[in-house]
């Protein structure tokens, strides 16, 4: 049953105000409470467990009732997960383990000491950041969206009140027309979330005026581009404000059945959105007459099948009629001709929980944000070689270098910068040449990538531009529903081209058959999926030409992924002679003694890598493209040198 | 009921009924637009995209595939651009990767027409339908024809084929040999084979999935 108690059913504006003013007088604002994410980053990282500890914890010193424990969503820095926050101070904790439990609680809640070891270190300057606000990786971003998913507990529809949730429905339903929805959002000039970037009000306005009933609303939360996760984090931390706006969409265009469709291997946003939606109908403001007014609506979840073109807003349309999901081959927007035919607003996780923060903050504060025609903020899936990973909520806008060097930290172990990915597995690269572009809907057309769902993986000199263009025409390959004949076809040649490029059997002409092949998917082809194929590997054509010259006709990989183009060598200078790498190697490939240089019989060497990996000395090393030393046979090791443990 | 707009296909004026498709509407003017998985009477697939045109609208360019694309008054059509030939024959090359030139019916005169290299983007594959493209033809014209489909695609992707489903193949396939017919590979035969005539598609699987 609800845990919550009897739900108190809110039939006006005022019901709502009533309720949370109850709820806020019930929690003191200085009471100590502790909240730990339990969203599926933090999960993976134990997070569990530490719950568990500290149930038990304030179970045995009794602070059970002077405490408020609290379970939230994800605040974006999971890889310093699982995070702790201490109130009413806001001191953020990280990487927390079971064990330390006992001491936060008696240090931090107790005696309201600071635990200086569990802060979270800047790994440039070496200092301990207290807040959020002090972390370079939150000070520059702009968290409309994710803020409150710390303050959450996305099980818990009475926090979400707290928070002045649920407000915007009321101002919607009780002081404004449908009609003044739609404009409201149209002046905020809100565009969809999701990467196309299409004006959202105008999408609202071609349903609301199309012909057919009934009329239907979507959520779309098929995230499946590799990296991404911040729709996932959205509907696992604050799944009432996507409800919220879902509810209002409705109102503005007339739809009285709306969809969440969420992929099946999330199943965090599955129950929470479940929950959700249960919540909101005991509340009264789901279901039958809203808030007690007479609008109508039923929400349902529908969960997907694990198909990435699914995600495609046709062939999502298509997966909830039942049949197997592949874009409509018409040329008619779903806004007019959608879900059983009938007019269908679908739009992504972050574009609605964006509009109760327009109607209630106003469309003129919202333009504010970011610039002229791409309003507001973005969430980004920042991932790959940068210092700090995770999810960043940042204005339109803001520069790439901005974005990668400020927040990002920067590139791993100092390395260069190579290029960065944005937009999923369609989306192209970026060189550093136009690293200051704002990041915006048309700067990243215009620069051949896309916005995409907002993923942004950044790769660093140690890339192969051919390798990786490769990796994400495999992605798309196995993810293509293979009803068009260029894009099935298509992607099957590239992959295959890619592949002989990467092999060393590149020919001359391959250059010119990738690009015929891209350019002809490019244009001709259906859906997105399709048509945003060829992205990353014309990006890589455009900006890293030099790197397909030398697989080809220099046989050369200059940053040493491609297996067959590179050599293993031991430096005689370096080798220990420690015979480490000796013992590991599983083809027998490497020669030698323990007083004796070590080295590679190429013959018998299968290229894993594991000599590499393993030895301490750097003396193993990857040649490309350059001939291999004769075998030093008989050398006695110059043993001088102090072996170091590789980092990582 | 329906209107009747007018456009440019090929710098000639035509006319068109309302919510007809730019393949129609051509057709009817007496302008040829290729095809391969189109197919009279059946529900336009938009699967081969060989049927594909440029479209100018609102001052752009855009390559739309014509079986599927609703005329609009004042559109303007262009059939037979460079890049619109070249992107037909390489469309007929990539078509072909399981085939190779081991083909019939009208993809051998297409390929003819166009100067296709069938053989250019050839590849081993370990699937068994070699000359079928997968345009759905047969599957669309056993489906409208007999409420019933004794054939379909199952998989995803590179993985997508055509199999016979045996049980409702049992009672349809003896006395009708659409899938045949409409097979612009020469993929499928008829006649020679047992009794009664199952179209023979090697990917047999039992029942329907």
């Amino acid at each position: 049953m609800n845990e919550l108690g009897t739900p108190k059913l809110v039939r006006s504006p005022k019901d709502l105000e009533n309720l949370r003013e109850e709820i806020k007088s019930e929690r003191k604002p200085n009471k100590s409470g502790i909240s730990v994410c339990v969203s599926t980053g933090c999960v993976a990282l134990d997070a569990p467990k530490v719950k568990e500890a500290f149930m038990a914890e304030l179970e045995k010193q009794g602070l059970r009732d002077q405490v408020e424990f609290k379970e939230t969503g994800c605040l974006g820095f999971c890889e310093q997960g699982p995070r702790v926050t201490i109130y009413p101070e806001e001191i953020c904790y990280f990487k927390v383990k079971p064990e330390d439990v006992p001491e936060i609680i008696s240090q931090s809640i107790v005696q309201k000491k600071v635990l200086e070891r569990l802060l979270y270190k800047d790994p440039t300057t070496g200092k301990r950041a207290k807040k959020l606000e002090d972390i370079a990786f939150y000070k520059y971003q702009q968290r409309l969206l994710l803020e409150n998913n710390a303050k959450i507990d996305p099980k818990n529809i009475e926090d979400y009140i707290a928070l002045g949730g649920y407000s915007a429905l009321a101002r919607v339903l009780f002081e404004k027309t449908p009609e003044e929805v739609v404009e409201e959002v149209k002046k905020s000039k809100l565009r969809g979330r999701g990467g196309g970037g299409f004006p959202t009000a105008l999408k609202w306005e071609t349903t609301r005026n199309a012909p057919g009933k009934p009329k239907y609303v979507i959520v779309n939360c098929d995230e499946g581009d590799p990296g991404a996760f911040m729709d996932r984090s959205l509907m696992e931390g604050n799944p009432h404000s996507v409800l919220e706006g879902l509810i209002i969409g409705a109102y503005a265009v007339g739809a009285h059945e709306g969809f969440v469709y969420v992929r099946e291997e999330y199943p965090i946003a599955v129950e929470n959105i479940g929950i959700a939606i249960k919540q909101a109908e005991e509340y009264g403001l789901l279901g039958w007459g809203i808030m007690g007014s007479s609008f109508n609506l039923r929400v349902r979840v529908h969960k997907g099948a694990g198909a990435f073109v699914s995600g495609e807003s046709s062939a999502l349309m298509t997966a909830i009629e039942g049949r197997v999901g592949e874009p409509k081959p018409k040329y008619i927007h779903t806004a007019t001709k959608g879900l059983w035919d009938k007019p269908t607003v679908l739009n992504n996780v972050k574009t609605w929980a964006t509009i109760p923060l327009i109607i209630l903050k106003g469309a003129d504060w919202f333009k504010g944000i970011g610039t002229q025609d791409n309003t507001g903020t973005m969430i980004f899936s920042l991932v790959g070689k940068v210092k700090n990973t995770g999810l960043v909520e940042v204005p339109m806008g803001m520069s790439l270098r901005d974005l990668i060097f400020k927040i990002g930290g920067g590139i791993r172990n100092d390395k260069k910068f190579k290029a960065v990915q944005i937009g999923g597995p369609s989306g192209g690269f970026i060189p550093e040449e136009h690293l200051d572009i704002p990041v915006d809907y048309d700067e990243l057309v215009r620069v051949g990538s896309m916005m995409g769902s907002g993923g942004m993986v950044v790769m660093d000199e140690d890339t192969c531009m051919v390798d990786v263009a490769k990796y994400f025409v495999d992605f798309l390959l196995e993810e293509s529903c293979g009803k068009c004949i260029p894009c099935r076809e298509g992607l099957r040649v590239l992959s295959n081209t890619l592949g002989n490029i990467c092999a060393g059997k590149g020919k001359a002409e391959d250059i010119q058959t990738t690009e015929e092949i891209a350019e002809t998917m490019k244009e001709s082809l259906l859906c997105a999926l399709g048509r945003t194929a060829a992205n990353p590997v014309l990006t890589s054509l455009k900006y890293f030409g030099e790197d397909w010259e030398q697989h080809i006709k220099e046989k050369r990989c200059k940053a040493n992924v491609c297996k067959a183009l590179i050599d293993f060598y031991i430096d005689p200078e370096k080798c220990q002679a420690c015979q480490l790498c000796l013992a590991e190697c599983p083809s027998g490939a490497i020669q030698g003694d323990k007083d004796q240089v070590h080295w590679i019989d190429q013959e018998k060497c299968i290229k894993c890598g594991t000599c590499y990996e393993i030895c301490s000395f750097h003396a193993v090393q990857k040649l490309s493209g350059e001939p291999i030393p004769p075998e030093p046979k008989g050398i006695k090791p110059n043993r001088k040198l102090k072996g170091e443990k590789k980092n990582e | 009921m329906s209107k009747v707009i007018s456009l440019q296909i090929d710098d000639k004026e035509i006319k068109a009924k309302e919510g007809a498709t730019i393949l129609e509407a051509a057709k009817h003017a007496g302008v040829e637009i290729p095809t391969l998985c189109f197919y009279e009477g059946l529900e336009p697939y938009g699967a081969c995209r060989f049927c594909s045109v440029e479209i100018e609208r609102g001052g752009r360019n855009q390559v739309v595939a014509s079986c599927c694309y609703s005329v609009e008054d004042g559109l303007k059509v262009k059939t037979k651009t460079p890049k619109i030939t070249k992107m037909r024959k390489t469309i007929l090359e990539l078509a072909a990767v399981r085939s190779g030139k081991d083909v019939s019916g009208r993809m051998l005169a297409l390929a003819n027409e166009y100067n296709a290299n069938l053989s250019r983007f050839k590849m081993k594959t370990p699937l068994p339908q070699k000359k079928c493209i997968l345009c759905g033809l047969c599957v669309r014209r056993c489906t409208e024809a007999n409420w019933e489909s004794a054939i379909g695609f199952i998989g995803r992707g590179i993985y997508r084929r055509i199999a016979l489903f045996p049980m409702p193949a049992a009672g349809l396939c003896s006395t009708c040999h659409y899938c045949a017919d409409v097979c612009p590979t020469g993929r499928i035969t008829t006649g020679s084979g047992p009794h009664p005539p199952f179209p023979r598609v090697d990917d047999v699987i039992a029942g329907r999935e």
